[in-house]
């Protein structure tokens, strides 16, 4: 089935269909059901299914993701929500702990099916404890698939992927794209894990985006082909696995690299990038790699700051400039 | 006591699996002291001496399909259900056939085929996990119990309350059993804890609390018969506070030095396994020669485990990177 949906429906969408699909599944968060949802992104699931298989829990994160992880031990899918990403803090432990290293420790006796999905990113206001890109903390994490959707499609198909994958994945949905509109194939072939998409090509300099920054690198690339510079666009949509096959292909034609991270640089995933190219690709560049992350500080609130904080189109255009003084 | 329960206390039908489960933590746990003496045990190791009859009388009640959890104290309940004292003995020495193939150890045994579904050695983390898997099995109405050791200490940790919260609110078929030997590593309980029944914390969870002599094998066994069968029969979660010592330090380094002069005598004199034995006297249904054959046949088998173990290859270095995701 083809429908035009928000990334926010498509959430709702893909754990719908995913619920459909098979019966050992079952949605559970706060306020997810009853109230539909904190971002009214799970709206009618609890009406469609039933309180046995959509749940509201108790506001207790490490219970939540706990008991993600023993339902999956007994025998179910289970899709967990965190309300904002910022609360990975208070249960970080069952996330990095347990989650992750469970079929590790055990030698495979044990696999985790669970889906871990949280609203991420700033942008909208809230404040320096709900707006945090907290994609960065799980980055080290091995144990854990990491994806991080930038559009309605690409959101209902990795939840798709997520839910039907044997392994824990970390799904983090930006909350200033809720509102943004797609086309929604239900019947698409599942998306593979890790596996990035072109967004935009173009032989000057490839630009690495996620989520917020993708649209935004998308915006200065529009700016930019008026000059006659034209910008290759990668979205990764997973950080973990990365793949470092699409941005090594584009740099082949560009030589050039721009990664821009929402957050701060230190411990991410954009420096990461750099240096493994740098490492195993240096041949490949004919300017230095740049980075472009929010500053060091925590997410202000006032528009004017947090507008400061978040990196822009025009710096992304500036960016590209730079790079191609070289 | 109901009547049921009154009749199995006879204990006839099943007073040789009890004493040989005891036996065989007991011995394991000798042959572990001298090879972590002797250098063979990699980073600690915790012993449960002492405590043999909590585990030995609540793991007694499992059925197949229930699941375990417990803590990196864990060699005795995870042998309780039935693991192999080779794969035991094997994964501590961090050999290929171990119950995890060495890359758990002392505080990770896990041995799915016997419903032990992981020893965990975050305090506290295990419940959350634990009632996940009581969640599981509500949802895919199997019949199952899940049941988890916890120690005194751990019911300070926030884990522990939201999971009993959570099991109390969507009434979960799990049991908990606080061993609590009072002593969270080498705090006594009453500096860390400002009430001195910690069952009394059932109560804001609105989850039945009961209080068992946990160095009296039979009384655990039916105290927790009774709550297996509330729990599979939709009758929700209970809180067992299972009264005990152990006689090791908290870890293979820790003398116990902070132990009062007689305490541990004292407890020692109450010995599990030793009171399990005169009780079989008194009640004429084995005398000390037939107790003795039992202690001889058991060692016998943890000598022969133990050898077996130490014959076992070691694992092959690609182990390494199997088994974390994918
Ligand atoms: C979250 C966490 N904090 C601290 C520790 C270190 N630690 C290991 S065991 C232990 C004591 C736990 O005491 P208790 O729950 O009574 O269990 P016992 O060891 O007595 O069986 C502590 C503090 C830990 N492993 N995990
Ligand atoms: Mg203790």
């Amino acid at each position: 089935m083809i429908r035009e949906l928000t990334y926010r429906e498509a959430i709702a969408s893909a754990i719908g269909d995913e619920l459909e699909a098979d019966p050992r599944t079952v949605f559970f968060g706060e306020d997810v059901g009853a109230a539909g949802g904190a971002f009214k992104s799970t709206v009618g699931l609890l009406e469609r299914f039933g309180g046995e298989r959509v749940r509201d829990t108790p506001i207790s994160e490490q219970a939540i993701v706990g008991a993600a992880i023993g339902a999956a031990i007994a025998g179910l899918r289970p899709i967990a929500e965190i309300m904002f990403a910022d609360f990975v803090g208070v249960c970080f432990d069952q996330i990095v702990n347990q989650l992750a290293k469970y079929r590790y420790m055990t030698a495979g006796q044990v696999r985790l099916p669970v889906t871990l999905r949280m609203a991420n990113g700033a942008g909208a206001g809230f404040g320096a404890q709900h707006s945090q890109a907290a994609e960065n903390w799980l980055i080290n994490v091995p144990g854990l698939y990491l994806a991080t959707p930038a559009t309605a499609e690409d959101t209902y198909r990795i939840l798709r992927t997520a839910v039907q994958c044997d392994d824990p994945v970390v799904v983090f949905e930006h909350k200033n794209l809720f509102g943004l509109k797609g086309t929604i194939d239900s019947t698409a072939p599942v998306l593979p894990v890790g596996k990035a998409d072109v967004v935009r090509s173009g032989e000057h300099v490839t630009v690495v985006a996620t989520q917020q920054m993708r649209h935004r690198a998308v915006e200065a690339a529009e700016e930019l082909a008026a000059e006659g510079i034209h910008i290759e666009v990668i979205d990764p949509r997973w950080l973990t696995p990365f793949d470092d096959a699409a941005v090594v292909a584009s740099l082949q034609k560009t030589s050039r690299l721009l990664v821009v991270q929402e957050g701060p640089a230190p411990g991410g995933w954009a420096g990461a990038l750099v240096a493994r190219l740098c490492a195993h690709h240096f041949e490949l560049f004919d300017a230095p790699p740049r980075l472009l992350t929010s500053p060091f500080t925590p997410v202000p609130y006032s528009g004017v700051l947090e507008d400061a904080w978040l990196p822009s189109a025009p710096d992304v255009a500036d960016c590209c400039r730079e790079l191609l003084k070289y | 006591m109901t009547a049921v329960y009154e009749a199995q206390a006879r204990c006839e039908d099943i007073w040789e699996t009890l004493l040989d489960s005891m036996l065989r933590i007991r011995y394991f746990e000798n042959e572990v002291k001298a090879l972590f003496g002797s250098g063979l045990v990699r980073g600690s190791t915790h012993l449960c001496q002492g405590q043999e009859a909590t585990v030995v009388g609540a793991c007694s009640r499992l059925r197949p399909g229930d699941m375990m959890a417990s803590t990196y104290r864990g060699h005795g309940a995870v042998l309780a259900t039935g693991a192999s004292p080779t794969a035991a003995f094997a994964e501590i020495l961090g050999r290929d056939p171990g119950l995890c193939g060495g890359k758990g150890g002392s505080m990770h045994f896990t041995d799915l085929t016997h419903g032990a579904i992981g020893s965990n050695a975050i305090v506290g983390a295990h419940l959350p996990i634990a009632v996940g898997a009581a969640f599981g099995a509500q949802h895919l109405k199997s019949g199952a119990v899940s049941l988890a050791f916890t120690g005194d200490g751990s019911t300070n940790i926030g884990a522990f309350h939201e999971a009993l919260n959570l099991a109390g609110i969507w009434k979960l078929p799990v049991v908990i059993v606080i061993e609590n030997n009072h002593y969270g590593e080498y705090s006594p309980l009453a500096a860390t804890t400002p009430i001195s029944a910690l069952v009394d914390r059932a109560k804001s969870y609105g989850i039945r609390g009961e209080v068992v002599d946990g160095n009296d094998v039979l009384a655990v066994r039916n105290v927790v018969g009774e709550a297996f069968d509330r729990a599979r029969d939709g009758n929700g979660p209970t809180l067992i506070e299972a009264d005990t010592y152990r006689f090791e330090g908290h870890s293979r380094s820790d003398p116990g030095k902070y132990r009062p002069p007689g305490e541990l005598e004292s407890w020692l004199a109450r010995d599990p396994i030793e009171r399990f034995a005169d009780l079989l006297k008194e009640r004429e249904i084995a005398g000390t020669e037939i107790v003795e054959a039992h202690r001889q046949q058991v060692g016998a088998e943890i000598a022969a485990a133990l050898q077996a173990a130490k014959a076992a290859p070691e694992p092959q270095p690609e182990r390494l990177y199997e088994d974390v995701i994918g």
